[in-house]
């Protein structure tokens, strides 16, 4: 090896004293591949303390995940009536029009708040690709253009039958979930209202940025949607969404744009609204409560069923034990796998024969 | 026909003939059909084609991604091969015009006229001044010399540098001026044009003062294009070929391509991809009408169809949904891996140029790559075949001894000194020898008798024939223009030098002028010889010249006397058979003698011809010359009648030097599991002592011959013989010994039996090969069931075929011109470079190569696998799980450039150790990362990167509950975009731990991807596209972000993919090190003792070793056997390095 080093050191020697050559490489490290670099070994001598350390640090973080999660409760309320003995069977029937059911459910303890109220959803493919690509990002971002030319991705929900273009259009739209619900405390045979804020539900983003409404015409905001129908599904016009409160119609309604931003996986939960106002701000007192829903959106046809969810939540979102556990998994199979390492080192003494090659 | 001047008879019946124009076109394309052509070349690649295919498909019918994102990449990639060869043919057609354009003086009614060179037509008188080239083909009319001789050298075309004497027809070489030339009337006729070189047959009819004088033109008539003018003011020729039809352009043909065993089994690769792609297109296409079968997934309300998708056919529909699920996968054909492939090829060729331990100092020359399509298949070589003379050998002749009527001299101090004592010449000791013999009476001896007494006429005599008999020009050193040198050959002067396309030639005239005896150049037709001190000329009548099936060649001379005397030169098989008298059976026992030492032989003759007999033989050599057809076999009939009863005067033995390290090497080689194989056109036991002296043989192998079989009987039966010997006996080595006829009996019929001896045998020597036989070996070993990688390596014109066959070809810049080198795939100065370019930069190329295809096939299947699993969720909609742009930019920018520069700097095992360990060499053979199962590794690896990815991100998902601590909910883009998170990151690091060798560079793109994913994200998220009509990924990648949980699930899912992978790693290297891993133990070691640091290589040992023993120190932790001896040791190890790195500013300002 010595002898190497002495032979490169009599060519510098050389490169340095004789004359330059044009022919004669570049004696620098880029052209002799010999830049400086760092040569990691992944032996068991560093992987044991890495996976050592790595394990313990996934473990740790396991608890505070598992923990976090197991603060957070939840509650499930499945009102889809299939069964004849659910309130809501009587809704099933395709006669029932307008038809309101109650689901009745009962708190031991205090439900923290924040409360979020969700609506969920199963056996619904809103990722079926030519549902999401029908809508018109144009007409959505309130381009007058689009509301009488909409995009072919809509169909079939461009035009209606009368060949009048369909605002908002599209699959998605015209789907867009309609049940509402009334969530009410019991309270001394008393129903009392628990109040839904719907505010706030939807990103901040398709809020402010990318949806946007049309601008008032004649200054009215009903006008700007002349000419133009409703989808089909929809029992009112995309302004008329919420009676209640008039900022929130339009394409900026917020259980609007929650419906719009399409869900990833069959089952899903959208966000509906928040309780966190008047007696309610702390949570849901124990007690009994009595659940009112509007039940008008059809899922048995596809096997589906609808819920509504109440969660609270923590830094890191609702309540979800995988992280927490997957954490705790890997992070124990990394200390695992050094003490195996360690007995293997332990029992076959790893020798190197490098000497005799 | 060529009409000289283009003088047309008048008297009709001349049809117009239509010839080339003098431009030369070596360019491809034209600016109007570059676009159309180069298109058309590059989709005729397969994979082009593919991406194309996918394209139009993406175009004509609805699918899930738009065009765009296979359009992109296929433009992208289309564009750089296409500047790449654009830039390429611009080059060609500068060349072209600079040639094209040059001026050139042609005579035109009378007067020369300055035209440029392409519009030069056939017929046309070029006037050619000192030192300028050729334009066209040419027949050389007249020079400036009254006997019409000019000199030239072709080293640009065959690269031989010696002078050639080319000459003009007597009736022609009188027209040495313009006005002459007008009057000349000649016309010529010659064969169609072809492609090699020394081949010319024609004829030229001048007609003079009414008479038609009929005279042969043969290829030292012809002046080619691309050869030089030397030592000649200026001649005048006729244009015969000329442009494409010339003979340089004719021999401008591409090499046929040859393709590595990496790219080989790429293809095959990238046809199971091919498969895997179509079966899961089927299945999904299955799949997705059994679930549909059903109405209520086939069309719920709320997705309802449109009229045209209801109302199209099943069958077109179903057509459709393939296509676009092909569409959907499309990507797990890695686009960019023929681009990346190349790029690293081209790029990394650079460092064979740029090797220092490649650069020959003496020559200054360095390593010459000229397909860097091979780069890998270096590190692949199981077997070399290499050439003897100017391979393992210097090529540099030293004569030695000579045997001279059948006593030995050997030179010593210039004189030649009579070596031991034969019964028959008991006076033979004395330095002086004089010893009658029956033909003494001859003239030619007597006219040497009142010399110097020390020397017998017969030791003249053989001096004499052997500075006779030869082609060898000289050139005196000496400004030019002090008018003809040939005007200073009587007065002598020293500077001369030999010019002689034989180094064996000029290694005899070297030595006949130390002993006295030299010839001093020719004149006219008179060739000159000086003997001690006294000029003598003798007549030029004939040269019969070299060629490789005679194996001799001969001159006709007229001594001064006025006889006709044949000098013949040749191998002793070639002239001794024909030998009538003299010293013949002594000759030939000291020849064996002489080729025992290694010497190179020959043997002369000579012939005395009578008058009626000189008479026969110049018509007879006069009327093959002249013959237009057969010329060649006429020739060598009447030159076999020539050379016959030929005298023996001696033979002569030169030495050859053996190369510096070629015993190292080949040693080397053998240790790294490469056979090697010796071709030399030499004798039988030339060949086996060079071989012993050169290691190629061992003392201790058993030697096995088959020479010397006359009958395809007898040869199998030795084969038989030899092969069990071999199973006898397989403790010791055995080597094997075949001359070319036995081989060629060998192979004609025992092709089996002649191989399972070769494949027993640790060394092989084929000994005198015609260069076909050469190729047909390699060709054998090629073909066998082994498939083994070959590499030849020679460097003169009789290894060219060898070069080609085989798979790698390696020329040596050595002294028989470049034709060796310009065939071949590298060029290298000296043998013992083979070592470094195969065990090193061989290894380096196929370790990077080889990871970078598996690496590609590996991160496709990471990337598209998760877009399968998503089809199960989304009713097999072909929805895709990314957005178009990050499905086209994944290939391109995110995971493009750590590979590329993995692919350039990776070394797994410092150089030094690789070249000091050629076992090495054996842990990549026989393709062994591109092996099935590495490939399966890296397959199945990715599907399972790819299920964690999927499914790691659906169960986080899939929980449906929020992941933001607002409560707000995410939707499909950003499922997606979580997984091509965790996928490009795991990606990257999958490299980074594949990595070994980590530059600054590697660290810069490999994080710098990192994070260039994240910005760009930031920035395409960031942003309301104007031109893109939905805005899906609007904020998405803030807002996966602004999730705590997706930043948990990122660190657990990319740690749970890479963990198993680590696992492995680390037990496979601890229970079953490849050797390869172990030395990587050392390089560490030596990282201590040479830093490998710029500072460490341009400052030299001293600094280094004592710095070296300052880290020693400072660690307490450099002795090696202890670093080496256990497993816990290996963690200093790695401290130790690290101390290293952080030492190193201080050594830096050291330095």
């Amino acid at each position: 090896k010595y002898k190497l080093d002495n032979r490169k050191s009599n060519v510098d020697m050389f490169n340095l004293t004789g004359p330059s050559r044009t022919n004669r490489p570049d004696n620098t490290a880029f052209t002799q591949q010999r830049l400086p670099a760092w040569q990691p070994i992944l032996s068991a001598g560093i992987v044991i303390p890495g996976f050592t350390l790595i394990g313990l640090a996934f473990i740790g973080v396991g608890v505070a995940l598992f923990v976090t999660s197991q603060k957070i409760t939840d509650l499930e309320i499945d009102y889809t009536g299939v069964a004849a003995t659910s309130p809501c069977f009587k809704c099933t029937s395709f006669a029932a029009e307008n038809c309101m059911c109650q689901m009745e459910f009962t708190l031991t303890t205090l439900f923290e708040g924040p409360v979020f109220f969700y609506y969920g959803l199963t056996s619904y493919y809103q990722n079926f690709r030519t549902y999401g690509v029908s809508k018109d990002g144009y007409q959505l971002s309130g381009d007058t253009y689009y509301f009488n030319n909409p995009q072919d991705s809509c169909a079939p929900y461009q035009y209606d039958s009368n060949n009048n273009p369909i605002v908002p259009c599209g699959s998605i739209a015209n789907s867009m979930f309609s049940d509402t619900f009334q969530l009410y405390q019991v309270v001394n045979g008393m129903k009392k209202q628990v109040p839904l804020d719907g505010k706030g539900i939807a990103w901040w983003t398709d809020y402010n940025i990318k949806y946007s409404n049309p601008a008032l015409v004649n200054g009215s905001f009903a006008n700007a949607f002349s000419g133009t129908v409703k989808p089909v599904n929809w029992s009112k016009p995309v302004y008329e969404l919420d009676p209640t409160d008039q900022a929130n119609n339009g394409f900026l309604n917020q259980n609007f744009l929650v419906w719009m931003r399409q869900a990833a996986l069959p089952k899903f939960q959208k966000l509906y609204g928040r309780i966190a106002e008047g007696d309610y701000a702390q949570g849901l007192p124990a007690g009994n409560y009595t659940l009112l829903i509007n039940y008008s959106y059809p899922v048995i046809s596809f096997g589906g069923t609808k819920k509504v969810v109440l969660s609270n939540v923590s830094w890191m979102g609702g309540k979800n034990q995988f992280l927490g556990i997957a954490y705790l998994v890997i992070g124990s199979l990394c200390i695992v796998m050094a003490m195996v390492m360690l007995i293997i080192y332990a029992k076959y003494k790893f020798t190197d024969d490098d000497e005799d090659m | 026909t060529v009409y000289i001047a283009n003088r047309f008879p008048q008297h009709g019946h001349y049809i117009p003939q239509r010839f080339a124009d003098n431009r030369i076109i070596s360019s491809k394309y034209t600016i109007w059909n570059f676009i159309p052509k180069n298109l058309f070349e590059q989709f005729r690649r397969i994979a082009n084609f593919y991406f194309l295919i996918i394209f139009l498909v993406q175009l004509m019918i609805d699918t899930p991604t738009s065009p765009v994102t296979s359009g992109l990449p296929l433009f992208f990639v289309i564009t750089v091969t296409a500047i790449k060869q654009g830039y390429e043919d611009w080059l060609r057609h500068k060349a072209d015009n600079e040639v094209n354009g040059a001026p050139v003086l042609v005579v035109r009614s009378g007067s020369l006229v300055q035209t440029r060179s392409k519009n030069i037509r056939v017929g046309d008188i070029v006037r050619v001044a000192k030192d300028e080239t050729f334009p066209a083909d040419l027949v050389l009319l007249s020079s400036d010399r009254a006997e019409g001789t000019c000199h030239i050298t072709t080293a640009s075309l065959d690269g031989e540098t010696n002078l050639k004497t080319h000459f003009a027809v007597p009736e022609t070489a009188v027209s040495q001026s313009v006005s002459r030339l007008e009057t000349l009337q000649a016309v010529v006729e010659c064969q169609q044009p072809e492609a090699d070189l020394y081949r010319f047959v024609g004829r030229i009819t001048v007609t003079h003062q009414g008479e038609e004088i009929v005279r042969p033109l043969g290829p030292e008539n012809l002046l080619l294009r691309g050869a030089r003018l030397k030592n000649t003011k200026e001649i005048f020729g006729v244009a015969v070929y000329t442009g494409m039809e010339s003979k340089m352009a004719l021999n401008y043909k591409c090499k046929s391509q040859k393709r590595s065993a990496v790219e080989k089994s790429m293809n095959t690769f990238l046809i199971i991809y091919l498969g895997i792609l179509l079966f899961e297109a089927i299945l999904s296409t299955i799949l997705k009408y059994t679930w549909q079968a059903e109405a209520k997934w086939d069309e719920p309300f709320y997705n309802e169809k449109s009229e045209v998708e209801r109302n199209s056919s099943k069958i077109l529909k179903f057509i459709s949904d393939f296509l676009a699920f092909l569409v959907l996968y499309n990507f797990i054909i890695p686009i960019s891996l023929y681009v990346t492939v190349e790029m690293q090829k081209f790029l990394g060729s650079f460092f064979i140029g740029w090797d220092l331990d490649l650069y020959h100092e003496e020559s200054d020359q360095r390593a010459q790559v000229n397909t860097s399509d091979l780069n890998e298949e270096l590190g692949q070589v199981e077997y070399v075949f290499t050439d003897k003379t100017g391979t393992l050998t210097e090529n540099e002749m030293q004569f030695r001894e000579c045997s001279i009527n059948g006593i030995k001299y050997q030179e010593i101090n210039g004189k030649l000194v009579p070596e031991g004592m034969t019964e028959d010449t008991p006076d033979s000791s004395a330095p002086h020898l004089v010893r009658s013999n029956s033909n003494d009476d001859s003239v030619l001896v007597s006219s040497v008798c009142h010399t110097r007494v020390s020397q017998s006429r017969e030791e003249e005599l053989f001096l004499k024939a052997v500075s006779l008999c030869h082609t060898v020009q000289i050139s005196y050193d000496q400004p030019d223009g002090l008018g003809d040198p040939f005007s200073h050959a009587n007065g002598f002067t020293s500077q001369m030098e030999y010019y002689a396309s034989s180094p064996d030639e000029k290694a005899l005239l070297e030595a006949t002028k130390r002993m006295g005896v030299t010839f001093t150049g020719i004149s006219g037709e008179n060739m000159e010889v000086k003997t001690f001190g006294k000029s003598e000329k003798y007549k030029l009548l004939h040269v019969l010249e070299f060629d490789p099936n005679r194996r001799r060649m001969s001159v006709i001379l007229q001594n001064p006397s006025g006889e006709r005397v044949l000098f013949t030169k040749g191998a002793e098989s070639a002239v001794l058979p024909y030998a009538k008298s003299g010293e013949i059976e002594k000759t030939r026992v000291h020849v064996d003698e002489f080729a025992l030492k290694g010497l190179r032989t020959l043997v002369v003759a000579y012939r005395l011809f009578s008058t009626e007999e000189y008479k026969e033989v110049a018509r007879r050599l006069h009327e093959a010359r002249t013959a237009l057809q057969q010329r060649e076999e006429r020739l060598a009939d009447t030159f076999s009648f020539i050379e016959k009863d030929l005298e023996v005067l001696g033979a002569t033995g030169v030495e050859d030097k053996l190369q510096e390290k070629v015993q190292e090497t080949i040693e080397a080689l053998r240790l790294a599991g490469i056979k090697v194989w010796v071709l030399t056109g030499d004798k039988h036991e030339t060949a086996v002592s060079v071989s012993l002296s050169c290691g190629h043989f061992h003392r201790t192998m058993n030697i096995l011959e088959l020479v010397q079989q006359k009958t395809d009987h007898e040869c199998a039966e030795q084969l038989r013989r030899l092969s069990r010997r071999i199973r006898e006996d397989h403790v010791i080595q055995h080597g094997l010994v075949v001359d070319g006829a036995s081989l060629s009996l060998a192979l004609r019929e025992h092709e089996k039996l002649f191989m399972e001896v070769c494949k027993n045998c640790s060394a092989v020597l084929c000994c005198r090969m015609a260069p076909l036989q050469k190729a047909k070996v390699v060709r054998l070993l090629k073909t066998s069931p082994e498939k083994p990688i070959t590499l030849a390596i020679g460097d003169g014109a009789n290894d060219v075929s060898m070069i080609q066959e085989a798979h790698v070809g390696i020329g040596i810049m050595g002294k028989e011109g470049r034709q060796a080198v310009r065939n071949s795939d590298y060029a290298i100065a000296r043998f013992r470079f083979l070592a470094k370019l195969l065990l090193v930069h061989g290894h380096f190329y196929y370790i990077r190569i080889a990871t970078l295809v598996q690496y590609f096939f590996y991160k496709n299947v990471c990337f598209i696998t998760p877009q399968f699993l998503y089809q199960f969720f989304c009713l097999f909609s072909q929805q895709t799980l990314y957005d178009s742009v990050y499905l086209t930019l994944y290939n391109i920018c995110f995971t493009s450039l750590p590979i590329l520069v993995y692919s350039l700097f990776e070394q797994l095992v410092h150089p030094h150790v690789l070249h000091n360990k050629p076992a090495l060499y054996r842990d990549i053979s026989r393709n062994a990362i591109l092996s099935f199962k590495t490939f399966l590794y890296w397959t199945t690896l990715g599907f399972c990167h790819a299920f964690i990815f999927f499914f790691g991100s659906y169960i986080l998902m899939g929980e449906d509950t929020s992941l933001m601590g607002n409560g707000q909910m995410f939707g499909n883009w950003t499922f997606g975009t979580l997984v091509f998170t965790v996928m490009v990151i795991t990606v990257t690091l999958k490299l980074a731990l594949e990595t070994h060798f980590w530059t600054w560079m590697n660290h810069f793109v490999t994080w710098g991807s990192i994070a260039f994913y994240f910005i760009f994200s930031l920035f395409y998220g960031g942003i309301i596209w104007p031109f893109l009509h939905t805005q899906d990924m609007y904020f998405v990648f803030v807002q996966l972000l602004s999730s705590g949980s997706a930043w948990f699930a990122i660190v657990l899912i990319v740690v749970s993919c890479l963990f198993p992978d680590v696992v492995k790693k680390v037990f496979y290297r601890h229970l079953q090190p490849t050797s390869t891993q172990k030395s990587q133990f050392i390089e560490v070691y030596q990282g201590v003792g040479c830093m490998d640091s710029m500072c460490c290589f341009s400052e030299g040992h001293s600094g280094c070793a004592r710095l070296a023993w300052l880290v020693g120190r400072l660690t307490g932790r450099c002795d090696p056997a202890r670093a080496t001896r256990s497993w816990s040791d290996s963690d200093p190890f790695y401290s130790n390095d690290r101390s290293i790195l952080t030492l190193s500013p201080v050594e830096a300002t050291n330095c």
